[in-house]
């Protein structure tokens, strides 16, 4: 299960800006996980409830932003659908994955003491 | 004051991000990458399932190329060094890289491996992943080409329940065609399919490392990827200038 060395590299990348900031603990973390990234939510979210312990994100939310997978055709953009032989039925080009392969961290909500 | 949700909390502070999170080992792997094409090593990540034939294939390789090109490879492995040690016996030099619990190899990892193998003095560096379907599709480490061995005993419906690990492929190799006698329920069309519905520009090499066949293709895949890298990779002269 590599989802525990995900969620380390998140911690870790979210531990730095919140230091960078001052900040005292982190409320909310928000991710995008593509439907093609090899990483599965569930499993990722258990990680997490592992991982996080004796952390700035301790009592973090993880929200995860589920991403669809979208296959296009390479020259004309249209789509080619999930499921079909991932070939443009127009221009006969190779598709290519659009969009759900994002493994990514999108905003950190975190507590800043007044200065 | 907090403007996502309004909670009225005067100290909340969002922070846009956007960033890979594994953005760590793409540094690590761009890092491994420029080693590897300013050395003009031909890189594969091997990848397929545990028992899928990585390591005979390796052998096979070992045995064409024998005396015509220098090879060096790295076995990541849970636990043991027995693929590097058949490498090394089959004229690989080779190095393990015992993982432990980790499911996968990492740039980093890789990086270390690279500290005590004669890699610079080769054609081609094969990287042996760790067995396992799932978990490194997800990670780079610096490669030139992915390489997937699928047997055909392992079902025709691997690709699909697979996606991800097929879509990083730029070669499947078809492994243990020889058993295709004794499976009249394996339909090689159906693996195929699969693999169109998976892989953008499916390539699909059909193996044997008991009786060499296909192997001749292989080398030659293998061959004309190096051509293609060496062409893109600086030339000693420019990359002084």
């Amino acid at each position: 299960m590599h989802e525990y060395s995900i969620v380390s590299a998140l911690l870790a990348r979210v531990e730095a800006e919140a230091r960078a900031h001052g900040a005292l603990r982190v409320h909310r973390i928000r991710v995008q996980i593509g439907e093609l990234s090899g990483v599965e939510k569930e499993l990722l979210e258990s990680a997490y409830e592992l991982a996080r312990e004796r952390t700035l994100c301790e009592e973090a939310e993880l929200e995860i932003v589920a991403v669809e997978a979208r296959w296009a055709c390479r020259s004309c953009e249209c789509e080619v659908p999930k499921g079909a032989v991932l070939r443009c039925p127009i221009c006969d080009r190779p598709a290519t994955l659009a969009e759900g392969d994002e493994i990514i961290l999108e905003r950190v909500e975190m507590e800043v003491p007044d200065v | 004051m907090c403007e996502t949700c309004g909670c009225g909390d005067p100290d909340l502070v969002p922070i846009e991000v956007h960033e890979a999170i594994l953005s760590e080992n793409e540094r690590g792997a761009r890092h491994n990458r420029e080693h590897f094409t300013e050395q003009r090593v031909l890189v594969v990540n091997l990848m397929g399932s545990p028992g899928s034939g990585k390591t005979a294939i390796l052998e096979a390789t070992a045995g064409a190329l024998a005396g015509k090109r220098r090879l060096s490879a790295m076995s990541g492995d849970l636990a043991t060094d027995n693929d590097a040690n058949r490498l090394e016996a089959a004229g690989i030099p080779s190095r393990s890289i015992t993982t432990g619990s980790a499911c996968h190899l990492d740039a980093k990892l890789v990086h270390e491996g690279l500290h005590d193998l004669p890699w610079r003095q080769t054609d081609f560096l094969f990287i042996e992943n760790v067995g396992n379907l799932v978990c490194p599709a997800v990670y780079d480490l610096g490669q030139a080409v992915n390489v997937v061995a699928l047997s055909v005993t392992e079902g025709e419906d691997k690709p699909l329940k697979y996606p991800v690990m097929f879509r990083k492929a730029d070669l499947v190799l078809l492994t243990k065609v020889d058993l295709l006698p004794h499976l009249p329920q394996v339909d090689v069309a159906v693996i195929e399919d699969g693999l169109a519905r998976t892989m953008p520009e499916p390539a699909i090499i059909q193996v044997s490392a008991i009786n060499g066949e296909g192997i001749d293709r292989w080398i030659e895949w293998l061959e004309g990827k190096r051509v293609a890298a060496l062409s893109e990779a600086p030339t000693e002269e420019r990359a002084e200038a």
